[in-house]
Order: C-alpha cells, then sequence, then structure tokens
C-alpha cells in the first residue's frame, strides 16, 4: 500500500517537473516549422522561475478570488494527476477516489475560477477573454458528455484504469470505430480547450484577439507563475487522458517493481512526444478560425462523438 | 461458421472505414471551400474503395476487389482531374461557400438524419451478417446526408459533389447488401457517373463565365441582355 501511494505521488512529481518541457517542445517546434530559431525548449522553466522571484502587484480592487485563483489553477490539475494513469496500467492508491467525471468536474473548476478571477479586476480584456473562454466550453461541453457516454456504453466503466484496458482486449478492440472516434473527438476537444489554433492563437499578443491568454493578464509574480504552471500541467494532463485511457495503456508499468516504473517514465514522455508533433501539424497547418467559425468546429467533434456513439450502437 | 481470428480484425477495419465514410458525408456539409468539398469527397470514395476490399476479403469475392479498383480509378483518380480540367474556374475559386443554413445546424440536422436511417435499417438487418448491419445503415445515412447537403448548398458545384456522394452511398449499401453483385452492372453505373461528371463540369463552367458565379438560386431570374 506504502508503495502504491509513493507512485502515486511520483506521477504528480512526473507532470508537475516534465509539463513546462512538454510546452517548451512544442513552442520550439512550431518556431522550427515557421523556419525561426526559437526560443530553448527549457525557456519555460526560466519564465516559471523569473516569475517567481518577481513582485506581485495586486490591484486594490481586486476580492480574494483573484487572490485564491492562481492556487486553485495550480491545484486542479495535481487532483486530477491522482485520479488518472500516468505511468502504470494498474490502479493507484487514489484511483478510485474519482472517475473521469470528476477529474473533468475539478479541471472545469479550475477554469470556472479563472474565469471569475478575470472579472474580478475590472479590466475589459480580462472579461472579453473570460467570457469567450466560457463560449468554447459551452460548445465543448456536450462534446463532454457524449465522448463519456460513449466511454461509459464500451467499458461499462469510467474509472479511467478500466477504461484503458477495454481498448486492447482483445487487441481488435482497437481498431473498434467508436474507439478511433472518440479519439478524434477528445483530440479536438483538447485543442479547443488547451487554446491551440484553430481555435485560438497562443502566440498571439494582440488582446483583442485573445481567448485564453487575456484571462492571465492581470496576474505578475508568483501569481503569474502559478497560473502559467497551472496551465502547462492542465495540457500535459489533458494529454495523459487521451494517450494513456483513451488511445491505449501502451508503455505504461504493467509490474510493481520501482524499475518498471522507473521505465515508464521515458516511455510516457515518448508518447506525449508524438502527441505535441501531431499538434505541431495541426498549429502549423491550420489558419485560426474567426470567433463565429468555432461553432463549426466544436460541432464537427460533436458530430464526430455521436457517430462513435452510433457505431457503438450498431454493433450491438 | 468457425471464424478466423483475422475475421475479427477485418471486421473492425470494416467498420473503421464506415465510420470514417460517414465522418467524410459530415466533411461534405461542413467544408467551407469547393477544394474542400473535394478533398471530403475524394477521401470518402477512398474509403469507399477500401470497405470494398475488406468485404471482399470477409467474403472472399474477387469480384469485390475488381470494384475497389474501379472506385480507386473512377472516383479518386478520374472525376478529380476530369473536374479540375472541365470547371477549373469555380473550382479553384478561394471564396467561402454559402449556404441556406449555417454549418452547426445543418450538422446537427445530418445527425438527425443519420438517427433515422439508423432506425429505418434496424428492422431491414435484423438477423443479417454484420457486413449488412453495418452497411446499410451507414449507406442510408450518407445518401441522407448528401440529399441535404444538395438542398443546402447554393453552388452548382458543392451541390454536383453531393449527388455524387449520394451515388457513393448507394454504393457503400448496395456492396455491403449484394456483394455478388455482377461486376459489369458497377462497370456500367460508374461510367455513367464519369459521363455526367463530364457534363455536369461543362454545364457549370458555361454558366460560371456567362455570370460570373455557379449560385444557383440567382439563376431562376430571366437576363435582360
Amino acid at each position: 500500500m506504502p508503495r502504491m501511494i509513493a507512485y502515486n505521488l511520483l506521477q504528480v512529481a512526473v507532470v508537475l517537473l516534465a509539463s513546462p518541457l512538454a510546452v517548451g517542445v512544442l513552442n520550439r517546434l512550431k518556431e522550427r516549422v515557421q523556419s525561426k530559431q526559437g526560443s530553448s525548449i527549457f525557456q519555460v522553466y526560466r519564465d516559471i522561475w523569473k516569475l517567481f522571484h518577481k513582485d506581485q502587484i495586486i490591484s486594490d480592487q481586486s476580492t480574494w478570488i483573484f487572490r485564491f485563483t492562481p492556487y486553485l489553477i495550480f491545484a486542479a490539475p495535481i487532483l486530477v494527476t491522482l485520479l488518472i494513469p500516468v505511468l502504470t496500467s494498474y490502479p493507484l492508491f487514489f484511483a478510485f477516489m474519482g472517475d473521469m467525471l470528476g477529474a473533468g468536474f475539478v479541471l472545469a473548476l479550475g477554469g470556472f475560477f479563472a474565469a471569475l478571477a478575470a472579472v474580478d479586476t475590472g479590466n475589459p480584456y480580462g472579461a472579453m477573454g473570460a467570457s469567450r473562454t466560457r463560449m468554447v466550453g459551452f460548445l465543448a461541453e456536450p462534446v463532454f458528455m457524449v465522448v463519456f457516454f460513449t466511454v461509459c456504453f464500451v467499458a461499462n466503466s469510467t474509472i479511467p484504469y478500466i477504461v484503458q484496458q477495454t481498448w486492447v482486449h482483445p487487441k481488435s478492440n482497437f481498431f473498434d470505430p467508436s474507439h478511433v472516434l472518440i479519439v478524434i473527438a477528445f483530440f479536438m476537444l483538447v485543442l479547443a480547450e488547451t487554446g491551440k489554433i484553430p481555435v485560438d492563437n497562443p502566440s498571439g499578443h494582440f488582446e483583442l484577439a485573445m481567448i485564453d491568454e487575456s484571462k492571465s493578464l492581470e496576474y505578475s509574480g508568483a501569481g503569474a507563475a502559478l497560473v502559467k504552471w497551472g496551465g502547462c500541467m492542465k495540457f500535459f494532463v489533458l494529454l495523459c487522458v487521451l494517450l494513456n485511457v483513451l488511445i491505449a495503456p501502451w508503455g505504461l508499468a504493467s509490474g510493481t517493481g520501482i524499475g518498471d516504473v522507473a521505465w515508464a517514465i521515458p516511455l510516457v514522455l515518448l508518447k506525449i512526444l508524438a502527441a505535441i508533433l501531431a499538434i505541431t501539424v495541426v498549429e502549423s497547418s491550420l489558419a485560426k478560425l474567426r470567433l463565429f467559425r468555432i461553432t463549426a468546429f466544436l460541432g464537427l467533434a460533436l458530430v464526430v462523438a455521436v457517430a462513435a456513439m452510433l457505431a457503438r450502437m450498431m454493433r450491438i | 461458421m468457425v471464424t478466423h481470428p483475422i475475421m475479427s480484425w477485418l471486421n473492425a477495419w470494416n467498420q473503421l472505414m464506415a465510420g470514417f465514410f460517414l465522418l467524410c458525408s459530415f466533411g461534405l456539409i461542413a467544408a467551407a471551400q469547393v477544394t474542400g468539398c473535394m478533398r471530403f469527397y475524394v477521401l470518402q470514395s477512398l474509403f469507399l474503395a477500401c470497405s470494398a476490399a475488406l468485404l471482399g476479403m470477409l467474403d472472399n469475392s474477387t469480384d469485390l476487389f475488381m470494384v475497389a479498383g474501379i472506385y480507386i480509378i473512377a472516383k479518386v483518380i478520374l472525376i478529380p482531374v476530369l473536374l479540375k480540367r472541365t470547371a477549373r474556374e469555380a473550382m479553384i475559386a478561394r471564396r467561402e461557400l454559402v449556404q441556406v443554413i449555417g454549418v452547426p445546424s445543418s450538422l446537427l440536422i445530418a445527425l438527425g438524419l443519420t438517427l433515422v436511417a439508423y432506425y429505418i435499417a434496424l428492422p431491414l438487418t435484423a438477423g443479417a451478417n454484420s457486413g449488412t448491419r453495418i452497411g446499410l445503415p451507414i449507406g442510408l445515412a450518407a445518401v441522407f446526408i448528401a440529399a441535404y447537403t444538395i438542398t443546402v448548398r447554393r453552388e452548382a458545384l458543392p451541390q454536383m459533389l453531393s449527388l455524387l456522394a449520394i451515388e457513393n452511398g448507394a454504393f457503400f449499401a448496395g456492396d455491403a447488401i449484394a456483394p455478388h453483385f455482377p461486376l459489369i452492372g458497377e462497370l456500367a453505373a460508374v461510367f455513367d457517373v464519369l459521363m455526367i461528371v463530364l457534363v455536369l463540369g461543362v454545364l457549370s463552367t458555361q454558366v460560371h463565365r456567362s455570370l460570373g458565379n455557379t449560385t444557383v438560386g440567382s439563376l431562376a431570374q430571366l437576363g435582360e441582355d
């Protein structure tokens, strides 16, 4: 039992330490595709380090929500990490504390407070960004629901550790249309939720066009560092859900030895790198959609998710 | 009947092709430009050919392999080339297409049509083999969605591509229901389609030349000159 707790904490450590690297690699790859030199892949660590050593300025017009939100944004992905398989293919100590829906709610709580905090300071760009994020979130919600329904339908469970085994037992399940379509729908969701290009431009610095970034414009110092780090972890955690839970538990440790689990770390990072390559291709080959075309993008994601459910219904 | 383990893999792949085939129908609705429509049509034809080949492996029928070959040659290669040759101007116009009903609502309506197709096909396919159980509802859904696309699109080329997509849907269902359909029938149908593409392509080019666009709605009025 203590070993399970230790592995669970190891998962948290991996997510904490590797998530800025994932974002750094993605940024670097995108710049390289655009024939630029690009910043170092460790730039995100340096940014976070720098921000932690700067003074924090908080508007005296703001309330406790503004001060409390960075901690919540930072803590929500950590809580989710306890629930999902990051390194192992067998359930760990906290695995049955909550299911995929629970994890979704925890992440949504972080998003909710981020939107509140953006409105809190009275900065017009913050409120604008918050309302846009809510719009994207509201359009993404039905897709999330249908994906969860389908997962429930196929795996008879929403505990991530049970779901991941369904896709590979028997092996032909991997090519089940509902599986492949769920993965496509969830990939589109990850793009929308983490503010990637067809929905939002993460490297844009024009406040009027921002969706995701403008919520944290008012933060400085340690608060900004926590928000930034939390954003990296959310990205990493969503990729883990996509790769380990919804695609397949390949590369995860199946033995309980410390060596097995340690060997799983580079394999999982390799999987994350593959996902980042896919995101780079998407981000470099598409243009950002106009705000009112986002409905079409997420509508397509909904259609894919419902098609997954239909494919499941037809098989029975 | 002894089921070989490879059969379950083939079945899964066949279902996957069916899923992608259906997605391409949705893509035809959502595509914003003519070239996008074209790409989705070609992709759909490719999945149709893959599905025919997989059904051929499942049923041990060489006919279906040849049918798959015919699809690839005619739909994936010849039709796009012919369209690009005959309707060049309308094809490369990089502007957004207008629709009577917006993309998100259209997608929802198409989802409803898919459900309708599923419930229509449900009693018909009871007791059939898995190929038919997948093929008939998906083929029907593709026919419905493409018919709907014809009604909402305002321009000639996307409408034409949807017409071809209807035909794709019919073939998809047909391959699943009647895998031993005589090859000559398929051949005749495909060459018919090629002729249709040629005629429609030339026609839409003429319309495009005299009017500047191919918006079908504006053809209802008579010109003065």
